[in-house]
């Protein structure tokens, strides 16, 4: 029994990371129509900028607002100087454009920081809690991860719903076109459509760092889930990235518990599959199958 | 002589089987002229080109993108070396196999491919290619584990001579096998069924109103070029004498796709640039990253971030890729004007290869 | 006052409007008419920006806006209603309408207002805009053109897959809307009839060329010119 609970809560803190990264695809997604494969590198370079800042003797909560902070910048220099030039082409042109900055990234941080990974500080605690007589796996830590990750797709939530930089960013994301004649400046919506994406990825990159150790490689599954969530929950749809990616973690939580961890990929592979047959759109996705 | 050439003009197998002959007869040349050690870059473009060919015509004439290619070359690669390896099977009969199994197992993902759009498809793929490795690992015995399997190189007939080298029989075989793809797809993409996968690809509605069956061709399409890349998989296996999860990264289905699209979409001939692509590339970024003597860190980074810039630069200024590049050369050169899409049109999917003027 | 003055637009070989020329006063409706393909969607597009002439001019109120971007061009005035309406269906509404008035900031015409034209928009205010009906959205896209407090409005084929009744009504609309506002309206329309009923002035174009310029009656009185053009 205490297994099952601790995979389920693991599988929850987990599944806040993938909810995260989810989340800054179906962001990039809905803004640009575009699937970021780069994000996963984005999210590491931010982690390796937090870990210089903490290297240098600053608090653990500098090298998070750093890292957010070159997370906003970064998401927004690559926007307006990679991508703006391949969003009016056929999609593969941005595939091939991210899958190059995404090379560009790994071998950029190998170069600055080396090869070998590097133990990050992690903000609480992580011993697990005690409960009546059992210390469970699930630690204080994870409580701020998905206390965290609540909190950004809150925030983002109430940015787009409820002000008016949202409403003209949705504008730009839904209807482009129509939204330049209602005076919407849509490039520069896109711009923070990316840097807003960017922002999310690092805090599940500056979350998950503690326990995958920091290297240039070392958030590839990250992103992988985090595009299997994404694609789950629907392309469209931020609620579903966030549900994509609890449901996601919780999954592979178990399949990692009761069968073994190499047969995680493969399981992710089945509930993707399971679920695009039911719904080839993802699970909340307000786009309707077009069936002939 | 006139006759001769009216006939190929109108006859695509006609026209096939002659750039078949000539392809052939130039190989041949070709891998008498050069060292052993070229002879092997020559079989590694080979069975990149098997894969790359069914690749590109899978996302440039039917309009799928697919990130599980290389996951589809390991399926060959593990039966060929299960076959000649375990079972005693010859040369020949385990490739075929290879073809078949890896078609076999593009059923299913062909089925789910024609229901599944875009983004969503490449999810799936990239699910796939990142699972079925995982495979070895969980059947340790039947697959090797991290170890894989290996088979023994294959022995040049008698015949030829013994100082018949095997780089030079292990050429010959690869581009055996890559003219075999280049003819079958050659036929296929100029047939009537090519004509209608561009149109399904094109407007799938309206397509469907024509009376095609939308979701079977997709799964077909899907299920050759599973086969072609099961093909390149098998040659692979021949070629290196083995099938590891670790020949088989994610990087690998990844790489594919950069050689489709930098050759161009749709374009046989592209395959062949962007599988010497993926044959040169690594090699001159690795020369270069050695020629300037740098800190262990940076050379030893410094052939993939030339990778990485490569692609997001050649993207950016060639957007049609190589093969687009070309065409757009020959079309300047002969004072074509280009026509450009009027607004409000749908975005064109990137040209594919039409029926042929001269150069192909 | 909104004048046009040999606007010429290519679409790469394609010449798609050819030195047209012609004035729009306050308070005044000028239709612009002529079959599939004229350049008649070409002309609004360009005069709003969204598409770059090769040459020509066009001044809003003396200002010229020729090779303005599109978002400061309507930041001064000028609403495009494009073809198909234009309506966000993701957008409620309300959100629709409040994006016509975001730029104006106060001057912008306050939802109420707008309500009290439409009052089956506020009935429908925080529903998805994807669920109007054809007539409801037309509403919808003229409405949030109005927020902004327009000094000219283009309007491209309003009456598209409209019953009759509703066009009528929305053509009586639109010129209740040029009389109490003084709007300078660009009407484009296929309707020909529909659309000379309410306009003070006919433009006729043909592949991009502006064969007419006349009033209303003269141009329903020329048959020549009625049966090769207008299509009645």
């Amino acid at each position: 029994m205490t297994k099952f609970i601790d995979l389920t809560l693991s599988g929850i803190s987990d599944g806040a990371i993938y909810a995260a990264v989810a989340l800054s695809l179906v962001l990039i997604w809905r803004a640009t129509r575009i699937v970021n494969f780069a994000q996963g590198a984005m999210l590491m370079i931010t982690t390796f900028i937090a870990y210089a800042v903490i290297s240098s003797g600053a608090s653990y909560v500098v090298g998070f607002v750093v890292a957010l902070l070159s997370g906003l910048l970064l998401g927004a220099v690559i926007e307006r100087v990679l991508i703006r030039r391949v969003e009016d082409a056929p999609p593969l042109n941005a595939v091939i454009v991210t899958l190059g900055l995404y090379t560009l990234l790994v071998a950029v941080a190998g170069m600055i920081w080396g090869n070998t990974p590097k133990s990050f500080p992690a903000a609480f605690s992580l011993q697990g809690y005690k409960v009546g007589g059992t210390r469970l796996l699930f630690t204080p830590n994870d409580t701020f991860i998905v206390l965290v990750v609540i909190g950004v797709a809150l925030g983002l939530a109430v940015l787009f719903r409820f002000t008016t930089l949202g409403l003209q960013m949705r504008a730009a994301a839904f209807r482009p076109e129509v939204a330049r004649l209602l005076g919407v400046r849509v490039g520069r919506m896109f711009t923070l459509g990316w840097a807003f994406a960017a922002l999310a990825g690092s805090v599940a990159g500056v979350l998950v760092a503690p326990s995958v150790f920091l290297g240039p490689n070392s958030f590839d599954p990250i992103l992988i889930g985090g595009f299997v969530a994404a694609v789950l929950g629907g392309l469209d749809s931020p609620p579903g990235a966030v549900v994509g990616g609890l449901v996601l973690g919780v999954a592979l939580s178990y399949v990692a518990g009761y069968e073994g961890s190499s047969l995680v990929p493969l399981a992710g592979l089945l509930i993707l599959v399971a679920v695009l047959m039911v719904r080839p759109t993802g699970m909340f996705s307000a786009t309707k199958e077009r069936r002939v | 002589m006139n006759a001769v050439l009216g006939i190929a003009r109108r006859h695509t197998l006609v026209r096939s089987l002659g750039l078949l002959a000539a392809g052939a007869i130039v190989l041949l040349l070709i891998t008498s002229a050069i060292s052993d050690y070229n002879n092997l870059q020559l079989a590694y473009g080979a069975y990149y080109f098997a894969a790359l060919a069914g690749l590109t015509m899978l996302a440039g004439v039917s309009g799928q993108i697919s990130l599980g290619h290389g996951a589809l070359m390991a399926v060959g690669a593990y039966t060929v070396c299960l076959l000649i390896g375990n079972e005693g099977w010859a040369l020949i009969p385990a490739l075929v196999a290879s073809v078949l199994v890896a078609a076999a197992v593009g059923v299913p993902l062909g089925a789910a491919a024609s229901r599944l759009r875009g983004p969503y498809l490449a999810g799936a793929t990239l699910a796939f290619a990142v699972g079925l490795p995982a495979l070895a690992d969980r059947f340790p015995a039947t697959f090797g584990g991290e170890n894989g399997l290996v088979i023994n190189p294959p022995t040049p007939p008698a015949s030829l001579g013994a100082n018949f080298s095997l780089e030079h029989w292990e050429a010959w075989i690869a581009c055996a096998g890559a003219l075999l793809v280049m003819f079958v797809l050659y036929n296929l993409i100029h047939s009537g069924s090519g004509r209608s996968l561009r149109a399904v690809r094109d407007d799938e509605i309206a397509a469907a109103v024509c009376g095609l069956s939308v979701g079977r061709m997709q799964a077909a399409a899907f299920v050759v070029s599973a086969g072609c890349a099961g093909l390149g998989g098998g040659l692979l296996a021949v070629v290196a004498q083995l099938a590891t999860p670790g020949a088989f990264p994610l990087s690998l289905s990844l790489a594919l796709l950069v050689g489709v699209v930098l050759g161009g979409l749709g374009s046989l001939v592209g395959a062949i640039w962007g599988a010497a692509l993926l044959v040169l590339l690594p090699n001159w970024t690795n020369d270069l990253a050695h020629s300037f003597s740098l800190s262990e860190k940076v050379s030893a980074n410094l052939p993939l971030a030339i990778y990485g810039v490569v692609l997001i630069g050649a993207m950016l200024m060639w957007p049609s890729g190589i093969q687009g590049g070309v065409r757009a050369l020959t079309a300047w050169a002969r004072g074509a004007r280009s026509r450009r899409s009027l607004p409000g049109e749908p975005p064109r999917p990137p040209e594919a290869a039409h029926d042929p003027p001269a150069a192909r | 006052m909104l004048v046009v003055e040999e606007l010429t637009t290519d679409y790469g070989a394609v010449r798609a409007l050819d030195n047209a020329s012609f004035q729009v006063q306050e308070g005044t409706i000028t239709a612009v008419l002529g079959a599939n393909g004229a350049g008649k969607t070409t002309l609004l597009r360009t005069i709003s920006g969204l598409v770059r002439p090769t040459c020509g001019k066009v001044h809003l109120d003396g200002e010229s806006i020729t090779r303005m971007p599109v978002e400061d061009i309507v930041r001064r005035g000028l609403a495009h209603v494009p073809e198909g309406r234009g309506v966000i269906g993701e957008l409620t509404v309300a959100e629709n309408l409040r994006l016509g008035g975001l730029f104006r900031h106060h001057e912008a015409m306050p939802l109420e207002e707008i309500y009290e034209l439409f009052p089956r928009l506020e009935e429908r205010r925080t529903q998805p805009a994807s669920r109007l009906s054809g007539g409801e959205r037309q509403m919808l896209s003229i409405g949030r053109a109005l927020a902004s407090r327009p000094r000219a409005l283009l309007l491209d084929e309003p009456s598209l897959g409209l019953a009759p009744l509703l066009v009528a009504q929305i053509m009586g609309l639109i010129r209740k809307l040029a009389d109490t506002l003084g709007l300078a309206v660009v009407l484009v329309e296929q309707n020909a009839r529909s659309a000379l009923s309410i306009a003070d002035r006919g433009v006729v174009l043909n592949l991009g060329h502006v064969v007419a310029d006349q009033a209303p009656a003269e141009l329903a009185a020329d048959e020549r010119l009625r049966r090769a053009y207008l299509g009645f």
